[in-house]
């Protein structure tokens, strides 16, 4: 009996020794050389490998930080400043320095503004049916709500609202890494600066049909009525192909522009609700008679 | 009985629905306004060459070709440009066109308007190219492509040996080749001459599904006589009318992936392009007007007209009654292939082989389910694809994949989405996935 | 406002045949084999029918309402017809509770945690066949003899089945199967179905019918059950040839056991069977071959159920492969 599990303990034992010299000479001798420091960046990086940067996956990104010589065109709009900034230290390499950025959905054409005129009966994917045809609306430029986006996202940043039949940004979640802007087939996503407080003003429209076609189609659409350009200070506002464009370089977020907008096509998230100046009577000023008689 | 000649792989049975076959081609009284896209044909948009309020005859070129791979347009009736502006056509989005309004119909000088069968030909092989790109004519099967290209053989590739004629017309409800074919036989005939002597072969075929008898009948006392061209009639399976299945049949050749019939040594010509051909070389007459059926169960008088170019569907379906009130779909060609339009306004186009009504009890697909992994889908395909395959690595974007198992050999025919007994969209993600495919290999050519 | 014109990507008309008018035809073309088997086992053999189906589309409905919270795919026919292939796959008067064990695993563990339908790798029914045959070996092959107490819910007459029996009798030394083979019933019987067995074993003219029935209505294709019951005749032809003595002739190898029933209906099933002609003929002759090889080699009679399991384990393999030739490739 106890030879049995000696001769049993033995020959397993022997087997393993065998097998881990073998591995570690094959180890050692096929090793391929790796610069420690791609592993060291690749920890900092935020490791969602999402394509942000433009490489495909967090590690490719590594081996570019490390082995080039010339980093400052790379950035990882997940990781952001703070993160590139490490790297920076890290590597002893300058660094581009980018603001924060969010995706902006430029339409506006809730169900109840932009009303159906056909009914979608294909695929349920946006880029299926832009291939189709233009949309089931009046609209060939707004949103087709079948959330190729949403799908896309893989920081839980969108979701569909059930309502509206748009999509919404989660502006906490979203990274900028650019995904939903590809995916979108009518190029509805824009990453636009992120300001404290998710401030932003934007033109929530890209139809560039004339006003009345663009009107009847949709009540929130852009006319290029020209109210918004006339009125900014800083002439941030462009009109192209019959729609008006906040250029986020120029725009102060002053807010003279939404108020004119006569579709209220401009949408602007993030302040604080307006005021309402009340009317205040004048208040009854007694006569010195009054006063002495009470 | 022989066994009828049929491309071997896929392919299945549709119900045929030739509600029109008996109906003689009509022909219509002119629209108030023709509205002409510059880009009726594969390649590039024609570049229209009249303003506002020029005034413009019956034939003359309003758009001249822009390229290699581009076709003339002709103003199909007398009157004045208003509008040059852009309009929804059967591609689902506006794109340019160029509206007149109709005033007479006076043809330009050089056309000849007798209808007495011209049956010499006297000109030339260049001369025939010639004729064919200036009367601007494309592919009118539906696929549009600029016709005089397929006649210029290049000088290092195979010289073609068989001219084939695709009267096959395999889509359920169209019968406008069909009608052609019964009407205008010496025509179609002398046409397939024209094109033999422009290629230089001797010997050609005209595929007819069996369905048309009449025809089949009709052809074949015409060519009784005449050296090298036979009628070839073939069972009735869809999609006989491929033009990779037609070769098939017909001369047993399989033309290679990512090549052209040229390869095998074949140009398919469809039978209403071969008239058309016929009416440029012998009558000078630009490419106008075609044949279009108008059909739909929910039609009183399923019916085939003569069309010129620009005519909005609405004004075709006033010839018939006017629309139904239970319509559905409006499709732009035949039930298998053709594309759902958005509205009436669309106007007819080189490539509308027919108008298509559904009613609204049949509008509307299955709800889908999960794939049951039947192989009914890859029992079908005429080329050998797996669509439930294809439309899974589409869906997950594997588009390296995608191109490794052939998804651009997909003729696009919807045998697939057809017999799908869990109503699966395979052709609608199959043709994202060949637009994806396209995309990335057109990223890499740049790329180099 | 608006037309509302339908739009959508063509094709713009599909096909009559749905995946669950498939599913139900394949109940139907069951109907005649399992009415003689009422006929022939009586109560034991529609209590077990009724339980095995109710049991299969109520986990289903159970399951995907509450532990995994998806729409409900009763209607699809599914589970119906999982529970139907089950019931035939038992003996009658098989004890309730088992059987309820048996659609437990038929629907919750072979179907619905692979994915559901169109996911699973094996055939459902066939898990929880060999599932319960491996628990419950005594009460699995406790087959009722034919025509005996029809009216008794349980403990019916019981008697083995030819198989079984000629299995047995073949271990002793010196036995010639022929004379074995005069104490079993004759072959008229065995094809109608007036012997011992599965609810879903004993009428091979039956089940045949059945399936030609589905391929008529181009619900299966005859790659499959052509291959198996080919394979099957032609394995079993060459040893009847080499020893007619050890071996029984392919006719008896075709009619009994559950080869009829496995071939067009188990080895059939759409999700679980290759996905193309060429895949389909190699599956069914790894089915025949495998089923002679456990029938004469094996410790158990009959093995179309370990067949048809062992070879759904190939398919992904045999897809991978053996796929159809491409156009002009």
């Amino acid at each position: 009996m106890t030879d049995a599990i000696l001769y049993t303990v033995g020959s397993l034992s022997g087997l393993g020794l065998v097998s881990a010299f073998v591995l570690f000479v094959v180890a050692s001798k096929f090793k391929v050389y790796e610069n420690p420091k791609i592993g060291q960046v690749e920890e900092m990086l935020p490791n969602s490998n999402c394509g942000g940067c433009g490489l495909p996956g967090c590690r490719p990104f590594a081996e570019a930080l490390v082995e080039r010589e010339d980093i400052s065109d790379l950035f990882c709009p997940v990781g952001g400043n703070d993160v590139m900034k490490s790297i920076s230290t890290f590597l002893g390499k300058d660094v581009a320095e980018k603001d924060p950025m969010v995706a902006v959905l430029r339409c506006n054409g809730t169900c109840e503004a932009r009303p159906k005129v056909n009914s979608y009966d294909g695929a349920k994917s946006c880029k299926i049916s832009a291939m189709t045809f233009a949309g089931d609306t009046g609209c060939d430029f707004g949103c087709d709500g079948h959330g190729d986006c949403v799908a896309v996202c893989d920081f839980d940043a969108l979701y569909m609202d059930p309502v509206t039949h748009l999509p919404v940004v989660i502006t906490d979640n979203c990274t900028a890494c650019n995904a939903c802007v590809l995916e979108c087939p009518k190029n509805l996503f824009e990453l636009r600066p992120k300001k404290k407080k998710d401030l932003k003003i934007y033109v929530a429209c890209m139809n560039e049909d004339k006003a009345g076609i663009a009107r009847k189609a949709c009540s929130h659409a852009c006319i290029a009525c020209n109210k918004c350009v006339d009125v900014c200070p800083k002439d941030a506002i462009t009109i192209e192909n019959n729609v008006a464009y906040i250029h986020a370089d120029l725009c102060t977020l002053c807010r003279k522009c939404a108020p004119v907008c006569p579709t209220n096509a401009i949408i602007e998230t993030g302040f604080p609700p307006k005021k309402e100046k009340t009317e205040v009577a004048p208040a009854k000023v007694s006569t010195i008679e009054e006063l002495k008689l009470n | 009985m022989t066994m009828l000649k049929t491309f071997p792989k896929g392919g299945l049975h549709v119900p045929d629905n030739k509600l029109s076959e008996k109906e003689a081609i009509q022909s219509i009284n002119l629209p108030k306004t023709v509205q002409i896209p510059i880009a009726q044909h594969i390649g590039a948009p024609a570049k229209i060459i009249v303003e506002r309020n020029d005034k413009v005859k019956t034939g003359q070129v309003i758009a001249k070709s822009s390229g290699f791979i581009s076709a003339n347009i002709h103003s199909p009736v007398t009157g004045t440009v208003t509008k040059i502006d852009t309009f929804l056509d059967s591609s689902g989005y506006k794109n340019p066109m160029v509206s007149i309004r109709v005033e007479e119909d006076n043809w330009i000088e050089e056309v000849d308007l007798s209808t007495e069968v011209n049956s010499e030909i006297t000109v030339s092989k260049e001369e025939i190219l010639q004729k064919i790109q200036n009367a601007g004519i494309v592919g009118l099967g539906g696929a549009t492509f600029p016709s005089h290209i397929k006649l210029m053989v290049p000088e290092h590739a195979k010289a073609p040996e068989i001219l084939l004629i695709n009267g096959v017309e395999c889509e359920p409800y169209l019968t406008a080749d069909h009608r052609l074919m019964l009407e205008k036989p010496d025509e179609i005939i002398i046409g397939v001459q024209i094109l033999m002597k422009a290629l230089g072969v001797s010997r050609a075929a005209i595929g007819i599904e069996n369905n048309k008898k009449d025809a089949i009948k009709i052809l074949s006392e015409r060519v009784k006589n005449i050296k090298g061209i036979e009628i070839v009639p073939l069972k009735v399976k869809y999609p006989q009318g491929g033009e990779k299945q037609l070769i098939k049949a017909i001369i047993k050749k399989e033309v290679p992936a990512g090549k052209l019939p040229l390869e095998v040594g074949a140009v398919v010509y469809n039978v209403g392009t071969t008239f058309a051909v016929y009416e440029a070389v012998q009558k000078n007459k630009p490419l106008i007007e075609r044949v279009v059926t108008v059909t739909g169960k929910s039609l009183v008088k399923p019916s085939n007209f003569w069309v010129r170019i620009g005519t909005p569907i609405e004004h075709l379906l006033q010839a018939v009654g006017g629309v139904p009130e239970n319509t559905g779909k409006i499709i732009n060609g035949g039930p298998m292939m053709g594309k759902a339009l958005k509205d009436y306004s669309v106007p007819v186009t080189k490539g509308t082989s027919g108008i298509l009504l559904i009613p609204k009890e049949k509008s509307n697909r299955r709800p889908m389910q999960p794939c049951v992994r039947c192989a009914k889908c890859v029992d079908v395909c005429p080329m050998g694809l797996e669509p439930f395959l294809l439309m899974a690595l589409s869906d997950k974007k594997l588009v390296e994949r995608s191109k490794d198992d052939n998804i651009l050999s997909c003729i696009e025919c919807g045998s697939c989405s057809y017999i799908c007994p869990s109503s699966r969209p395979l052709l609608d993600y199959i043709r994202l996935g060949k637009a994806d495919v396209n995309k990335f290999l057109k990223s890499q050519k740049d790329g180099k | 406002m608006g037309n509302n014109i339908i739009v959508s990507g063509s094709p713009h008309v599909q096909t009559e045949q749905t995946t669950k008018s498939m599913m139900y035809h394949v109940v139907i073309a069951l109907m005649p084999a399992l009415l003689l088997s009422f006929y022939v086992f009586g109560l034991g053999a529609i209590i077990v029918s009724i339980v095995s189906i109710v049991f299969c589309i109520g986990f289903e409905y159970l399951i995907q309402k509450f532990i995994l919270k998806v729409p409900t795919t009763i209607s699809d026919g599914s589970a119906l017809l999982t529970g139907v292939l089950l019931a035939l796959n038992l003996p009658a008067g098989f004890p309730v509770w088992m059987i309820i064990i048996g659609a437990l695993v038929a629907i919750g563990v072979a179907k619905l945690s692979f994915g559901g339908l169109g996911n699973n790798i094996f055939n459902p029914a066939l898990v929880a066949r060999v599932f319960l045959l491996i628990s419950f070996p005594v009460q699995m092959t406790k087959w009722p003899e034919a025509f005996a107490d029809r009216m008794k819910l349980a403990d019916a007459t019981t008697g083995a089945t030819p198989l079984g029996f000629l299995k047995e009798a073949l271990r002793g030394e010196g036995t010639d199967i022929r004379e074995l083979m005069k104490s079993l019933p004759d072959y008229t019987d065995m094809l109608i179905g007036f012997i011992g067995g599965s609810i879903g074993e004993i009428s091979a003219v039956l089940l045949l019918l059945g399936g030609m029935y589905l391929i008529w209505k181009k619900v299966i294709t005859w790659h499959i059950p052509m291959s198996v019951l080919l394979s099957v005749a032609a394995f079993s032809g060459i040893m009847w040839l080499v020893d007619p003595s050890q071996y029984a002739d392919p006719l008896f190898h075709l009619i009994t056991g559950g080869l009829m029933l496995g071939a067009f209906y188990m080895a059939t099933d759409l999700v679980t069977s290759p996905m193309s002609p060429k895949g389909q003929i190699l599956f069914g002759i790894g089915i025949g071959l495998l089923t002679m090889l456990i029938r004469y080699f094996g410790a158990y009679p009959e093995g179309v159920s370990f067949a048809i399991l062992i070879m759904n384990a190939f398919v992904p393999l045999i897809d991978r492969f053996l796929k159809v030739k491409k156009f002009g490739v």
